[in-house]
This record gives structure tokens, sequence and C-alpha cells, in this order.
């Protein structure tokens, strides 16, 4: 099962002909993620070579939109790797060829087109009325089901498939949590990112790993900025009944100053890690004051019986 | 990026905004130059990025230039909750007749913009929406369409403005939707917007908030950064290209990540519980790539950082694996040569950790220490930073 991405999703790479988009289509094959082509308006109707998980030689075909690229490969999921000036016409132009997920990995778009893709993916709804496209990050490193699927940047050798979920909105916080729990494996690890505006949000990560049964428990990554750990933290009270903790960086940030993520700032009083962490523990979910004692909080709450031997 | 007032008042005049004249000084002399240039009765403000400054005596009312250059005197150089003033706007003197508020921002939870506006304007807008939430209006803003003539009249509507006073106020507020769009920016406040005697509406004091992320397609925004307030290792490092903040400790941070470095300035503020004290000297953050480079240059940083004792260097080998990393802190240590004067606490973890570990205990480097978890290290290099 895992959540938003397994070994059937079919990948297009935006962006696949660049550094970023090449060095990483090669690192996805690898981890067996299905990537059945790429866009490159300019460079349609060529192929690029690569090499399969099992190392053989494979040519994945260029295609001139996404929209064309779902119609001749029935892609379902796109992963962005385009530079920050053009992120959003990437982002419209998947969102307008109505795929069901775009995983934008770019660092640096400017908020207002964030915040205008967003509107689009809003405005797009099917006949039950579910957002058709799914949008996670911009600024994230995106989403790996180990051992099916990794759309992102994540390392897949970390560690394997399991019961562990999680939903951060750092990158390199991600793989040390991942590092810290190798031996009980994830079912899906994901990066929501770190800026101000993002599409998957902790609360959709949450709601999808309870109904998941592939997950055992959640950990729950956050960081100063914004107020989303605090909806999450009621999230959790009113609908997760799996074992949930977390871990919030940035208790020594100073105010006003902008930690690393566009979204990283505490402003006033607003946005601090005290007060996530309050807001956390108050729906009783256990905070890590590290990652290394986040970790030993997740072994605490992890259903015995289910640990590593039948996952 | 916050930009001052004066700033703001000149991008406000750049788009239509209804402004006064206003010129900023750095001088007593050129206070009252400025003064005389504008004629009349002035208002020396005071420029800190900081609220609360008429209470704090950084706002006077001079009714000729001598005055202004007196008030100038007091001024500049005063402190402002911690921030020193280094100038002043001298500002043409308003004839107010009534104070409103309106400001649009980010709404980040809402992934939306959100537009406040009042009748009420003047004072702190905390304050109103605390006291007097009923007298803001508070209208979502959809990014895709922003405040057209529509939008802009439900805004009027809705902060009670008088019917025949919506005309005017909505056609500002379209400007200053202007602003915030073609500007990039995350926050446009007019506090107060005002109507004069004469009837005429002016954008009294403004506050702005740019994306730093937009400075690709903003040329102008690099000549409104504040380079005279900027902290001096702040600024090489971002010569360097380099994600430096400056912090008042003794530890020295060099991490990957902007969460991992977060977490790493919290783990050794922890440990320095345990030593004296100490804490973190910084948040810098090399990046996924951590090429030798990158590490020279932000070890560079740090170590001309006079308050740093020791330096903690915690790498989660991701895409860039443990061995290249420490390949990387021995050159950059060779790069630096006798510029290295301070003790290395060097933590990896993650892809080929073996091989990066090996590499650091062969070059046997007599300032590398190595740790082999995150708080280990954390708690070595708060131990160096308070020996």
């Amino acid at each position: 099962m895992a959540i938003f991405i397994n070994k059937d999703s079919k990948v297009i790479v935006q962006g696949i002909t660049g550094g970023e988009g090449s060095k990483h289509t090669s690192r996805m094959l690898h981890a067996g993620t299905n990537i059945v082509g790429g866009v490159n308006a300019r460079k349609a109707g060529t192929t690029v070579k690569h090499k399969d998980q099992h190392g053989a030689e494979i040519e994945l075909p260029v295609f001139g939109s996404v929209k064309e690229a779902m119609a001749e490969t029935g892609a379902d999921v796109s992963i962005v790797f385009v530079p920050p000036a053009f992120t959003k016409d990437a982002v419209v132009e998947a969102i307008e060829a109505e795929i069901g997920l775009v995983v934008v990995i770019t660092e640096g778009v400017p908020v207002q087109d964030s915040a205008e893709f967003w509107a689009l993916a809003q405005s797009k709804k099917d006949a039950n009325g579910e957002q058709v496209t799914r949008i996670i990050g911009p600024n994230c490193p995106g989403i790996i089901t180990p051992g099916e699927s990794l759309v992102g940047i994540t390392p897949a050798n970390i560690t394997g498939k399991g019961g562990v979920g999680l939903v951060s909105k750092s990158g390199t916080l991600t793989y040390q949590m991942m590092y810290e729990l190798r031996d009980l494996g994830f079912s899906t690890a994901i990066g929501i990112g770190g800026d101000p505006v993002i599409g998957t949000t902790h609360i959709d990560a949450l709601a999808a790993f309870e109904a998941d049964p592939d997950t055992k428990a959640i950990v729950m990554i956050g960081e100063i900025g914004g107020d989303a750990e605090e909806r999450a933290a009621e999230f959790i009270k009113k609908n997760v009944t799996k074992p949930v903790v977390g871990y919030v960086a940035g208790f020594t940030a100073p105010e006003g100053k902008t930690m690393g993520h566009a979204g990283a700032i505490v402003s006033g009083s607003s946005g601090t890690a005290q007060a996530k962490k309050e807001a956390l523990e108050a729906a009783g979910v256990k905070v890590g004051k590290t990652p290394s004692e986040t970790a030993h909080l997740l072994r605490e709450v992890y259903p015995e019986h289910e640990e590593a031997s039948n996952l | 990026m916050d930009l001052y007032e004066y700033q703001a008042r000149d991008l406000f005049e750049a788009h239509g905004v209804p402004v006064l004249a206003g010129i900023v000084a750095y001088t007593p002399e050129e206070a009252k130059a400025a003064a005389e240039k504008i004629g009349g009765v002035v208002v020396v403000k005071a420029q800190v990025k900081v609220g609360g400054r008429g209470k704090a005596g950084g706002v006077k009312v001079a009714k000729t230039p001598d005055e202004a250059f007196e008030y100038a005197s007091n001024i500049l150089g005063m402190d402002i909750k911690g921030h020193t003033v280094k100038k002043v706007m001298i500002a043409q003197g308003a004839d107010i007749a009534e104070e409103y508020y309106f400001s649009i921002l980010l709404d980040r939870a809402n992934r939306n913009y959100l537009a406040m506006c009042s009748v009420e304007g003047g004072m702190e807008i905390e304050q109103l929406a605390v006291e007097r939430p009923e007298a803001l209006a508070r209208i979502a803003v959809d990014p895709a369409v922003g405040i057209d003539q529509a939008k802009a009249d439900e805004i009027v509507a809705a902060a009670g403005f008088a019917e025949e006073l919506r005309p005017k106020i909505a056609e500002t507020l379209i400007k200053l939707w202007d602003v915030f769009k073609k500007e990039d920016a995350t926050l446009v406040e007019v506090n107060p917007l005002v109507k004069t005697g004469a009837g005429d509406i002016i954008a009294l004091d403004g506050k702005v908030s740019l994306d730093e992320n937009a400075d690709f397609r903003q040329s102008g925004h690099a000549e409104l950064e504040d380079k005279e307030a900027t902290d001096p290792l702040e600024a090489r490092a971002k010569e360097l290209d380099l994600n430096y903040v400056k912090l008042d400790g003794q530890v020295g941070i060099i991490g990957n990540g902007a969460g991992l470095v977060m977490s790493t300035l919290d783990v050794v503020a922890y440990a320095g519980e345990r030593h004296g004290n100490v804490k973190p000297a910084n948040f810098l953050d090399i990046g996924g790539g951590a090429s030798a480079e990158v590490m020279a240059n932000g070890l560079d940083v740090i170590l001309n950082d006079d308050q740093v004792k020791s330096v903690f260097v915690n790498v989660f080998g991701g895409i860039t694996a443990c061995d290249a990393v420490a390949n990387g802190i021995v050159k950059a240590l060779e790069i630096l040569g006798d510029k290295a004067t301070k003790p290395l606490v060097v933590r990896l973890d993650g892809n080929n950790v073996d091989e990066g570990r090996r590499i650091l205990r062969e070059a046997n480097h007599p300032l590398v220490t190595s740790a082999t978890s995150m708080d280990e290290g954390a708690d070595k290099a708060a131990e160096l930073a308070n020996a």
C-alpha cells in the first residue's frame, strides 16, 4: 500500500535533460522507480540514455509536453527539476494536463508563483469534488516508498520497507531519522518542503498514513515558521489513532532570521519551536528534544509484535 | 527582506500610490537641506526596521529647517529596541483628517493572500485585532485574481468606509496590489492610510517585505539591501554564496540541509548546558553538495568569528556520500593551512560512512576529532569550546 506512490507509479521527469534532472533520473531508476519518460519542449522527439535497476541500457523518450507524455506512456506522476524561473510554468503544465501527482524538488521558487499554482490546482476538481492534482513541495526532497518507488532525491539505500511512516519539512532530517530507525524500515517517507506555501501538508500526510494499513506508527518532523505543526496537532488529536511521535527543529533560532528554508522564520512570537512542541504534546504526541531521542520515543510506541520480522 | 519606510515610500510612488514628499538623510545637515527643499512643516522620522519608534521619541514634527537639524541630531544614533538609528526620513507634513489601515500579506495557512482593512488606523494593528476585531475587515484574496475592482469594492465595503470615500480608497488599494504583485512582496502594509483636510487619500507610512526567492526577476531589489546594517561575517558569507546566520555563541556549526543544521544548533545548545553554557555561534548550511571548496569557504567564515572556540561539522551523507565530505574537509584544511586554528569535531553518518571516517583517521589532522553520533559530536564540541 504505502502512501501516494508505489511500485505501479509511472513517473515522468520534467527537466529530464538538465543536470539535476539527469543525475536524479539515474538515481531514481537505480532505486527501482518506473520512469517512463521526460519532458522538454525544446528536445521533444529525442531520447535520453540511462541504466535500469539491473544495469541494462535503456532509452527514455523526451516529450514536448506533460499532456503528450501522459497520453503516450500512461504516466500518473511527474517530478519537476526545472530552475526556479521556470518552475511555475512546469507545474501549471502538469496541473493543466491533470496528472495525479506532481513532486516539485526545485528550491528558490518565488512564493507568489507557488501561491498561483496552488490556486490553480485547487480549482481543478474531479466528479467527486476531489482535487485532481496533488502537489508535493516545492523545495522538498520528494517521496520514497522503500523497495517500490522513489520520486525525489532521498538516498534510496538508507533503509528498506517497514512500518514507520514519516512526514517532514526537512530533507536531511528525513534522512537522519530514516537512518536512526533503519532497523524498523519505512512504509513511505515524505518530505513536504520548507517553503511558506507548499502543496501537501503534514495533515494530508498524517491522514494518508492513518488510512494506510502498512503504516504502524508515524514520525512527524517540523521546524520553526508558520503554524502547520499546531494545526497538525489539532488534527492528530481528532483523527489519528496510530502512535505518532514528533520532532521540531529550531529552538535556538533567533527572531526575524530566515534559517535556510524560506519558510523557517520566527516572526514576533509566532512560529516558535516551543509553541509547536507544546501544541503537539497537548495533543498527546511525544516530542523528542533531539533526533536520537525522537527515534527512541518511536521505538517505545512502535507496536512490538509487528516489528521487523513480518515486514 | 524587510524594507525601511523610505524604501517602501519610494516603491509606492513608483507604482502610483499617492505619497507625500520624503527624503532620506544620514546627517543633521542633510536633514536640514531636505527640510528646506520640501518646505513648510516636515516630520523627522527615524528609519528603523522595528515598530514603536514614535513612543521611543523617534518621530518629531519640525516647523523649520533648523528644527529639522536639531531633531535629526537627537534621533540619529538613538537606540530603538536594540536598533541604532543611522538615517532619518524628512517627510512633508500632512494635514490629517482621518486615519485608516490597509495591508495585504501572504497567508501561509490558507495558501493565498489576506487583505486587512479598517477605518480605524494609526494604532497597532495587533492591538486593534484583539480589542476590536469587528473593526478589522479580513478578506481572502485569490492569488490567481488579485485585487481587481470587484475585490477592492468588496474590501472597502467590508471595512465600512463611507459611500462617497469608497471609489477613491478602492483605487488606492488596486495600486497597492500592484506594489505587492509586481514587486514580489509578501507584505504591503499602510498604517496609516490617511484622508487629508483637502480630501486626498495618502499612504503616510508603509511597511514592505520582499521575497528574496524572486530576486532573479527583480533586478532593482539588490540595491534595497541594507549592506551597512549587515553583520560583516554575514556579508562575507553572502559573497561566498553561503547560507549563514550569525548568532551569539562559541561553537561554530557547519552542516548540510536547513533542518539538520537547525537541529544541530539545538543539540549543541543542550550540550552547552553541561559545559559552561556555551552556545551555537552560527547557522551555516552548506547544502547537499558539500564540496571541498564550499567546506573551505564555510570554515573560513566561521574561523574568522572571534567568538568561536570550537567547530562542529555535522553532515549526513546522502547524495554526496561521507567519503566525499571527508575528502572535502581534509582539502579544506589544506586550503586554509595556518588559518585553521580552532578544534574541529566532525560527525559523519549515512552513505559510505566507514570510508569517510577512515579518510579522516588517516589524514590524522591535529585539529580534527571524529564523533560517531550527533549527540556525541555536539557534546565534544561544547566541551572544547568551554576549555
